[in-house]
C-alpha cells in the first residue's frame, strides 16, 4: 500500500514538474495577459517598495488587461544565464547600460522594433541613450535611467582647504592643485581617489580618457581596434601617476573599488571622485553622509563623458502579447512625462532626495531632451529637498558634454585597463608606455571577438 | 566461537530456504535503494555537470536558442588571451609558494604541538581557530593587515624602524601576501593531522634515537619524517589539488591585480563566465584544469591504492 501511495505521489510531482517545465504558456488566461516584471526595490528599502508596489497596483487599476507579478531584483549577471536557461527570467528585465550590447550580441533579449512605435514619447528620449538598445536598425530595449560621470567633492574639505566650494575645478590642472590643498589637510585626507581593480580602474580610465576628448576603441573598417595608445592615453596615464607619487595626493592605500572610495568620502577623508548623481543618496543613506556637504561638477576637461544607467529589455522566450504588456509597463512606470510631476512630488512629499538629475524617482531621470527636459528641470527645482545649487554647475555643464557610450566589449577592456590604472598608481617607476602597449594589445584581443 | 560461525554459515533446512531468500532479496533490495538515491544524487549533480560541462566547452550558447558546435573555437580563444598563460604562471606561482610555505609551517608547527608538555590543548586551538573563520571575513581581514598606511604590518614595521612594504600593492609582493593569507587560514587542519600522523609513532623510537645521541635534527630525519613520510605525501597532493583552484583571496583581495599579477586560473574562469558571460570558453578552461587536477588526483588515488595494499 505504502509503495502505490510512494508511486502515486511520484507520479503526479513529476506530472506537475513537466507541466510547469513547459514553456507553452503565453501569459494569457481569461483575455488577461500576466507578466513577470523585476525592478521591485527589496524589503529593506520600505520607502521605495511601498511606491513601486502603490505604482503596480495603479497600473493594473488602469490596465485592466495586464496583470503584474513583481519580482524582486535587478541585474545580476551572475545568476542572468541560469535564470534564462531555467525559464525563470522576467519578461520585463531590468539591464545597466553596460549590458545590452552583449546581451543583443548573443540574441538574449526580444526584438521589440515592430512594437516600438506604439511607445509614447521614444522619439523625445535621449538619442545616444536609444542608441544602446539598437542595432542594425533594430530595437531591443528602452533606457529608463541615465548618469553622467561628473567630479562629486566634498565642500567642507573644500572650505577647510581654501577653495571655493562654490567654484569647483574644471580641468585636470585645477583638479590637481585642489588636490593638493586638501591633502595637505593632514589627518589621513586624501585628495582624489581612484578606482582600479574589478573591472572599475578601467571604466574610470575610460572616463578620463573621454573626458580629455580621447577614446579607448575606434573603428577600422569592420572591425574594432584599440585607440587609447597614443599622446591622450599618456596624457591620462601621467596624470595620474604624478598625482598618485609626485603629489602624493591619492593616499597609500590603492586597489580601490566604488564602495572604499564611497567609505572614505561619507567619513570625510576625501575631496574629490569621479561620480554619477546617484552616488550622492548612497553617500548619505548607506554612509551617514549629509547632502549639504556634497557637490558635483561636470567632468575636468570639459571634452566628453561616459555615460551609464538602466533600462529594462525583455525575456527572449516572451509572446507578442507579453511584449506589448512589457512595454505598456515600462512606459507608463518610468517614462510617463503625465506622472512626471506627481511622481517628484510624492518624493518630495516624504523629504526624499529631490533636486538631483537623477532616478528614483522615474519622473526625474534624465533621459530626455528638448522640452520634457526643460520641464523636468524646472519641477525638480520647484520640488527640492536637496541643495540643487550644489549640482547646479553638473547639469550646466552636461548639456554641451559630448556623452558617449561604452566601448564594445566594455568588461574585457576595462580588464585590461584596470592594468594601466593599477600599473601608474601602485609602481612609481611604472613603465607607462609598456603598461598602454601590453594593455592594447589585450584590448584588440577582446575587441576581435565583437560581433 | 567456531561453533557459531559454523552455526552462522550452515544451510538452512530446505523448508526454510524460500524464506530465507525472500529476506535476503527484500534486505538487498533495501541496499540497492539507498545505493540508487546516492547515484542519483552523483548523477544529477556531479556526473551530469561534469558531462555538460565538457559539451559546453565544445559549444557557444546563449540558454534561448540551440547551442551552436563550434569545435575547438574556445580552447583557440583561451589560447589566443595572453591572460591565460599569465593565469597558469600565477597559479602554478602560487601553488610552488603554497608548498614551501603552507606545506612546511604546519608541519613544524605540527611537530612543536608535539613536543609541548603542557597547555597543548589550548595551542592546539589557538591554531585551528582560524579553519571556523569564513574564507570571505579572513581575507578581509588581512586586507586590513596588508593595508599600506595604517594597517598592522606596515605599523609593526614602522614600529622597529623598518621600512613599510607595499604588500599587496605591489606586483613583486602581492602574492606572496596571498600565500600567507591562505596558508594563516587552512594551517589548522593540516597542523591537526600533522599531529596525528606524529602521535602514532612509538616513543621508544625516540628513546632509542636519544640513547644513541641524536640530536633533535637527526631525530627529525631519521625518526619523524621517516614514519610520517606517507602522509606528508598526501597532504602534498591534496595542497596542490587545493591550491591549484585558489580563487577566494584573489577575488576578495586583489581583483587580479596589480597588472595582472594575481589573476589565477580560476578566477579568469570566473571572469569568462559571469562577466563576459561566455560559458563555452569559461567550460574549455575547467575542463583543462580538471585534465590538470585529474592527473594529481589519479596519482593520489594510486599512492592510497598502494598504501593499502
Amino acid at each position: 500500500m505504502k509503495s502505490r501511495v510512494l508511486a502515486f505521489t511520484l507520479a503526479v510531482g513529476l506530472g506537475v514538474s513537466l507541466a510547469a517545465c513547459g514553456d507553452s504558456d503565453t501569459g494569457a488566461s481569461g483575455g488577461k495577459i500576466t507578466i513577470t516584471v523585476n525592478g521591485q526595490p527589496p524589503k529593506t528599502q520600505p520607502f521605495e517598495r511601498k511606491i513601486f508596489d502603490e505604482d503596480v497596483a495603479e497600473f493594473e487599476r488602469t490596465h485592466k488587461n495586464i496583470d503584474i507579478q513583481p519580482h524582486e531584483g535587478f541585474m545580476d549577471p551572475k545568476t542572468f544565464n541560469s535564470k534564462l536557461a531555467g525559464g525563470q527570467l522576467e519578461d520585463v528585465f531590468y539591464v545597466y547600460l553596460t549590458d545590452p550590447a552583449n546581451l543583443i550580441a548573443r540574441r538574449q533579449a526580444a526584438d521589440i522594433t515592430a512594437y516600438v512605435k506604439d511607445v509614447p514619447h521614444y522619439d523625445e528620449l535621449q538619442p545616444a541613450l536609444k542608441e544602446i538598445f539598437t542595432r542594425d536598425g533594430k530595437v531591443y530595449g528602452l533606457p529608463t535611467a541615465n548618469y553622467s560621470m561628473g567630479l562629486l567633492y566634498n565642500r567642507k574639505l573644500f572650505t577647510a582647504a581654501g577653495l571655493d566650494p562654490n567654484a569647483p575645478p574644471t580641468t585636470w590642472p585645477e583638479v590637481r592643485e585642489a588636490a593638493k590643498k586638501i591633502t595637505a589637510l593632514g589627518n589621513n585626507t586624501v585628495g582624489f581617489a581612484e578606482y582600479s581593480k574589478n573591472n572599475q580602474g578601467g571604466w574610470h580610465f575610460t572616463t578620463w580618457m573621454y573626458s580629455m576628448g580621447g577614446d579607448i576603441a575606434k573603428k577600422d573598417g569592420d572591425r574594432w581596434v584599440a585607440d587609447f595608445n597614443n599622446a591622450k592615453g599618456k596624457e591620462v596615464a601621467q596624470a595620474l601617476h604624478d598625482m598618485r607619487w609626485t603629489d602624493n595626493t591619492m593616499g597609500d592605500k590603492q586597489l580601490l573599488v566604488i564602495e572604499d572610495v564611497q567609505r572614505m568620502m561619507g567619513a570625510g577623508q576625501l575631496g574629490m571622485y569621479l561620480a554619477a548623481p546617484d552616488n550622492v543618496p548612497v553617500l548619505v543613506n548607506q554612509f551617514k553622509g549629509d547632502y549639504a556637504d556634497y557637490g558635483l561638477a561636470p567632468m575636468p576637461g570639459g571634452n566628453g563623458t561616459l555615460i551609464g544607467g538602466e533600462g529594462y529589455m525583455l525575456n527572449p522566450k516572451a509572446s507578442p502579447e507579453k511584449i506589448k504588456a512589457g512595454l505598456e509597463w515600462i512606459s507608463w512606470k518610468y517614462l510617463n512625462p503625465d506622472r512626471m510631476e506627481s511622481d517628484i512630488k510624492r518624493y518630495s512629499d516624504q523629504k526624499q532626495p529631490i533636486g538631483l538629475p537623477t532616478s528614483p524617482p522615474a519622473g526625474s531621470s534624465d533621459v530626455w531632451t528638448g522640452s520634457l527636459r526643460e520641464e523636468q528641470a524646472t519641477l525638480r527645482a520647484k520640488y527640492a529637498t536637496v541643495p540643487v545649487e550644489n549640482y547646479q554647475s553638473y547639469a550646466d555643464g552636461l548639456a554641451d558634454m559630448d556623452k558617449k557610450i561604452e566601448p564594445p566589449n566594455a568588461q574585457q577592456v576595462y580588464a585590461a585597463l584596470d592594468n594601466v590604472m593599477q600599473g601608474v598608481l601602485t609602481d612609481k617607476d611604472a613603465d607607462i608606455d609598456k603598461l598602454l602597449s601590453d594593455a592594447e594589445s589585450k584590448v584588440n584581443s577582446a575587441l576581435a571577438q565583437v560581433k | 566461537m567456531t561453533a557459531v560461525l559454523t552455526r552462522e554459515i550452515a544451510p538452512a533446512p530446505s523448508t526454510r530456504r524460500p524464506a530465507r531468500l525472500q529476506r535476503a532479496v527484500r534486505e538487498n533490495l533495501t541496499a540497492y535503494g539507498f545505493l540508487c538515491a546516492a547515484l542519483v544524487c552523483f548523477a544529477l549533480f556531479s556526473w551530469y555537470p561534469i558531462f555538460r560541462g565538457i559539451l559546453l566547452s565544445f559549444q557557444q550558447v546563449n540558454f534561448v536558442t540551440a547551442p551552436e558546435w563550434v569545435g575547438w573555437q574556445n580552447f583557440a580563444t583561451l589560447f589566443n588571451d595572453p591572460l591565460f598563460g599569465i593565469a597558469w604562471r600565477n597559479t602554478l606561482y602560487f601553488t610552488g609558494l603554497a608548498l614551501v610555505i603552507g606545506f612546511a609551517i604546519p608541519f613544524a608547527v605540527a611537530i612543536v604541538l608535539n613536543e609541548l608538555r603542557h597547555v597543548k590543548a589550548y595551542f592546539r586551538l589557538v591554531v585551528y581557530i582560524p579553519v571556523m573563520l569564513p574564507p570571505v571575513v579572513v581575507a578581509i581581514l588581512w586586507k586590513w593587515f596588508y593595508d599600506p598606511g595604517p594597517g598592522l604590518f606596515n605599523s609593526m614595521l614602522r614600529a622597529v624602524g623598518l621600512s613599510p612594504l607595499a604588500w599587496l600593492n605591489s606586483a613583486d609582493t602581492s602574492m606572496l601576501s596571498l600565500v600567507l593569507v591562505a596558508t594563516w587560514a587552512s594551517m589548522g587542519s593540516a597542523t591537526l593531522i600533522y599531529l596525528a600522523a606524529l602521535q602514532t609513532i612509538p616513543g621508544e623510537l625516540y628513546e632509542a634515537a636519544e640513547l644513541d645521541g641524536a640530536n633533535l635534527w637527526q631525530r627529525l630525519r631519521y625518526v619523524t619524517i621517516p614514519h610520517t613520510r606517507f602522509v606528508l605525501l598526501i597532504m602534498m597532493l591534496t595542497q596542490i589539488v587545493a591550491t591549484m583552484q585558489v580563487f577566494t583571496e584573489p577575488y576578495v583581495m586583489t581583483g587580479g591585480g596589480p597588472e595582472d599579477s594575481t589573476v589565477t586560473v580560476l578566477l579568469l574562469l570566473y571572469r569568462y563566465a559571469f562577466t563576459y558571460n561566455d560559458f563555452g570558453t569559461a567550460s574549455a578552461m575547467s575542463l583543462l584544469l580538471f585534465i590538470v587536477l585529474g592527473a594529481f588526483s589519479a596519482l593520489y588515488l594510486r599512492l592510497t591504492k598502494v598504501r593499502v595494499q
